[in-house]
């Protein structure tokens, strides 16, 4: 396969950050008007920006990422759905740039899954039973710590208990290894010229006007 | 390689048989199959830092020919001799230019007598045609599914993927077929058929799929009617739409400046009768339901499924047996500043978009034009016409319609997203509400604060009328 682009990564220990709402959108993560940035700095101050700061730009107390204890926790649980909406990588680019290493809810929209494996942020989808058991675990001890461990692929509760995952399998080879898709895309050359050797452009953007 | 010979023993759907044909590399060893790309559309927001990431490889845009951009997202839809006011703004668009110049890709961008909404110029240029791949940095990818295309939304990393390969590492979808049968009563359109769909399975119902749209009322529709139905199917969780091309696919297509012409054209059509789903394909899901039942539709929440029958009255969150959904609602009417109970109908309104990636395009215009005429927008409402394209515009003064708008008290403005994301300045203050023709009401959507009702352009043009959320079965 392809060298390393980032840091191998295995497992996360962490208190844990809670939002266990349903369906929250991109939008929420990070709204649209901070995607005029042509890179990927700053995201990370806009993460949840209209739930997280006041009208007069002030942070709002209520809201969960402003606790002073959340600081450096890195394991967020949401509800059902988590990442809905535009295909914005900006979503996880912001998550990852505050801290969050994996996101754990009972379903992931498509698009949002597929951009976090490829920044290294883990989408781990259990049963609603087993996040609801998460979630009562943290309503019980706020500062109670969980283990994701994506070689093993199962969260480690602090009573003892485990519960297990799966993470696509070669987006976890990736992660583990630290490479990207990009190097082993481009190990397909020959196949690729194959393919078009076979298949001819349907189109062309050049031609015509 | 590639190209699998079709198995003729097996019938495969239509998603089956793009798939097939596009297998650039079969997944081994726990890997996904390389697809290839046939057309890759690039806006100025998911791409710089995908041009960035070649830069940093030093690889170049493998097939430039088989790219196109726009700039859409963050542009103003006001005076277009101006220099952009917002510099963030500015330097992005500043950027596109200099990657599509650095890199050969062809660039519609302002000033093109082809600039527009990405999913609208592919159709609008015959670049979107049956049978292809098409992706691009965006969700609403899905809206060229119209054509008998798989078309579906990527994520920068994948643009960047794309723009050196022109390949994508993809697993295989799982097919959810929706059949909508009958016929539309007046009043009642493309958008209430997809609206209700969502209502149906929520936002969440068609993840890990791909929607084929099938039935009577789905080939009734004209292809802008069959764009919109396939734009929206993000908003059910599927990544792309599709319905299978017909005698009013071709007809669309054809003549369109990137459409295959003479022999080449015959070749194609021919090709495409080939990929509508063989009888006796199965779907791993299904719904059924009948246009002939629908009623204009309208959006009363913060998520695209949170929709009803116009008619119908708000939910109350406490009929709801499961926490998390009752508290979604709760948190959703909180929100809206609506009541349990209450109608939607009759409920006053700040302003209206017509536009959109879903509803932008001539016939919507000429729809929502047939139902303004002879009469005004209401006094304190806001309603800003957007075409989807230079040509949309272009063609839509051609026919009047845009004095019509006008006449009415209507803003008629430049081509690009605009309202729809809120990106460019257009955008709502903070507890107003709009009825909006785009795809999504999510919370801040439209402006921080903005509350959206999405509906129809003929809702949206009622409502603008009365200065109300209205049904426009009264106004026809
Ligand atoms: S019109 Fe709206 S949904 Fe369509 S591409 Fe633009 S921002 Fe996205």
């Amino acid at each position: 396969m392809s060298t390393a682009v980032r840091e191998p990564f295995r497992e996360v220990t962490s208190a844990v950050v809670p939002l266990p709402r349903n369906d929250i959108d991109t939008d929420q993560i990070i709204p649209a008007r901070f995607l005029k940035t042509i890179n990927r700095a700053g995201l990370g101050e806009q993460l949840f920006h209209d739930w997280r700061y006041l009208a007069d730009g002030s942070p709002n107390p209520e809201f969960v990422i402003n606790r002073p204890e959340m600081a450096g926790r890195s394991v967020l649980v949401v509800g059902d759905n988590f990442g809905c909406g535009s295909s914005r990588e900006h979503a996880p680019w912001a998550l990852a740039a505050w801290g969050i290493r994996a996101v754990i809810s009972s379903s992931f929209a498509d698009i949002f899954r597929n951009n976090a494996l490829k920044n290294g942020l883990l989408p781990i989808a259990v049963s609603p039973e087993e996040l609801e058991r998460i979630v009562a675990i943290v309503r019980d001890d706020p500062d109670a710590e969980i283990t994701v461990d994506l070689e093993a692929q199962e969260v480690r509760l602090p009573d003892g208990g485990s519960i297990g995952f799966t993470v696509d399998s070669f987006a976890r080879r990736m992660i583990l290894d630290g490479t990207d898709e990009l190097g082993y895309l481009l190990a397909q050359e020959p196949a690729l010229e194959a393919y078009e050797r076979a298949h001819p452009p349907r189109v062309s953007t050049l031609a015509a006007e | 390689m590639s190209d699998p010979t079709p198995n003729s023993a097996r019938p495969r759907t239509i998603v089956e048989k793009i798939w097939d044909d596009h297998v650039v590399a079969p997944g081994t060893d726990g890997a996904p199959d390389v697809l290839g790309v046939d057309l890759h559309l690039v806006h100025e927001v998911t791409s710089p830092q995908a041009f960035d990431g070649l830069r940093e490889r030093g690889l170049r845009v493998r097939r430039p020919g088989q790219t196109v951009a726009t700039a859409d997202h963050s542009i103003p839809t006001t005076d277009r001799s101006l220099p952009i006011a917002d510099e963030i703004a500015a330097t992005q668009v500043k950027r596109l230019e200099d990657n599509c110049r650095e890199f050969g890709v062809p660039l519609h961008g302002i000033g093109s007598p082809h600039q527009g909404i990405v999913h609208v110029i592919g159709p609008e240029l015959g670049l979107t045609q049956p049978g292809m791949t098409i992706v691009c940095g965006d969700s609403h990818t899905a809206t060229h599914g119209a054509f008998g295309a798989l078309a579906f939304g990527i994520g920068t990393t994948e643009v960047e993927h794309v723009l050196a390969t022109q390949t994508l590492l993809q697993r295989r979808p799982k097919t959810f077929e929706v059949r909508v049968d009958g016929a539309l009563h007046p009043g009642v359109t493309a958008k209430d058929i997809i609206l209700s769909l969502l209502s149906r399975i929520g936002v969440g119902g068609g993840t890990g799929h791909v929607f084929e749209y099938r039935g009577s009322a789905i080939r009734g529709l004209g292809m802008e009617g069959r764009m919109t139905i396939c734009n929206m199917s993000i908003e059910g969780g599927a990544r792309a739409g599709l319905i299978a091309p017909d005698e009013t696919t071709f007809e669309y297509v054809h003549g369109r400046p990137h459409a295959p012409q003479g022999e080449a054209w015959d070749a194609a059509v021919e090709a495409w009768r080939r990929l509508p789903t063989d009888e006796g394909a199965t779907f791993d899901r299904s719904i059924a339901f009948d246009a002939g039942e629908l009623t204009p539709m309208v959006t009363y929440g913060t998520n695209p499924g949170m929709g009803f029958p116009i008619t119908d009255r708000i939910p109350d969150p406490a009929s709801l047996a499961d926490a998390n959904q009752r508290s979604s609602l709760q948190h959703a009417l909180d929100y809206m500043a609506l009541t349990p109970g209450e109608p939607i109908l009759g409920k006053p309104i700040d302003v209206v978009f017509v536009g959109s990636c879903t509803n932008s395009r001539i016939s919507d215009l000429r729809e929502a034009a047939r139902m303004l005429r002879g009469r005004r927008v209401a006094d304190g409402v806001r309603m800003m016409v957007v075409p989807g394209s230079t040509e949309v515009k272009r063609q839509a003064e051609s026919e009047g319609l845009s004095s019509i708008f006008t006449d009415a008290g209507a803003e008629w403005r430049e081509a690009g997203c605009s309202m729809c994301i809120a990106m460019n300045g257009d955008q709502l203050s903070p507890g107003q509400y709009s009825v909006s023709t785009s795809n999504r009401n999510f919370e801040g959507r439209q402006g921080k604060g903005g509350r959206t009702f999405l509906a129809s352009p003929l809702t949206a043009v009622a409502s603008a009328v009365t200065g109300r959320l209205s049904d426009p079965r009264a106004l026809l």
